[in-house]
């Protein structure tokens, strides 16, 4: 990756991050798929589960995610201006994402079906819960990083932070490819 | 490969990914795959765009020497896919190895054993 030499041990460090929080996520994943049949005879998956929705949230982020990757390279050419407007557009593209699954899981719990129904949906929220609280940390942590580039311009420590930034942006999409086929796509096989 | 066209291609191939994913899903009729064949089919498709993604979005394997980072990355996958396929597999033969008494009678019968 083209990063200055002096903050590869930092972005290592926070590679090493990522991977434990994969590990983590992969907990999860283990958890869904063992009690992802255990219903009780409450709603399953196929009754709960829209995939135009599912397909809707998968294209937002992964479009979130290549804007991502274009604002880093504004970064690397030392264009501030336009790494802001792509940094813009991924945020709003992460508010998206983030309003349509709040959506879904406020229509689950209006109709009763919350984490308290049954194992399958308390595995369901714990997975998906957790990459959406990823997904508003990440958010977060993007709308300061846009206030530094305002204010400090490309500095070689904000250009660090937005290039772990997006390494952590890009990591919640590749966990999103195994929840939208895992989570959703199984459900209505 | 310049970074721009990296993640276009990254971008274009993870579009494909997923469409072939829902449309495996949403019209099983389409190539006649049983449901075993359908959850093979998007679990591939999942790993292929897996691979898509770290490559073109993370340039994982454009690491010059020492690759640290892929050596911790493959040191999770190893520790992700034990506790992964190692839970699938417990959990399912839970049911099997620890059953109540209606259970066992369900297997006896269907093992084809007579109590």
């Amino acid at each position: 990756m083209n990063i200055p030499d002096k903050n590869n041990k930092t972005i290592f460090g926070f590679w090493v991050y990522l991977m434990t929080d994969l590990i983590m996520f992969a907990a999860l994943f283990a958890a869904y798929a063992a009690l992802r049949g255990n219903t009780f005879g409450w709603p399953t998956g196929r009754e709960l589960f829209s995939l135009p929705q599912a397909l809707t949230e998968t294209f937002i982020l992964l479009t979130s995610s290549f804007t991502c990757g274009l604002a880093m390279l504004a970064v690397y050419s030392n264009k501030k201006n336009q790494a802001l407007v792509f940094f813009g557009i991924t945020f709003a593209l992460g508010i998206a994402f983030l309003v349509l699954e709040l959506t879904e899981f406020s229509k689950f719990v209006a109709e009763g079906n919350s984490w308290q129904r049954s194992a399958f949906l308390s595995s369901f929220f714990a997975l998906v819960g957790t990459h959406g609280l990823h997904i508003a940390i990440g958010l977060l942590w993007m709308a300061v990083s846009m206030v530094m580039v305002r204010f400090r311009g490309l500095t070689p420590l904000v250009t660090s932070k937005l290039v772990r930034l997006s390494l952590f942006w890009h990591f919640l999409d590749v966990v999103w490819i195994f929840i939208f086929t895992i989570v959703y796509l199984l459900s209505h096989v | 490969m310049n970074k721009l066209s990296s993640y276009i291609i990254g971008f274009a191939l993870s579009i494909v990914f997923t469409l072939a994913a829902f449309f495996v899903v949403l019209r099983p009729g389409f190539f006649g795959l049983t449901s075993t064949g359908i959850v093979a089919t998007i679990i591939t498709l999942a790993i292929v765009q897996f691979f898509v993604q770290l490559t073109f979005f993370l340039h994982l394997w454009q690491e010059t020497n020492p690759r640290w980072n892929l050596v911790v990355f493959l040191s999770t996958i190893s520790i992700v896919l034990i506790l992964v396929v190692g839970s699938i597999w417990i959990m399912n033969h839970l049911n099997y190895n620890m059953t109540p008494s209606d259970m066992n009678t369900y297997i006896l019968k269907q093992e084809g054993m007579q109590k």
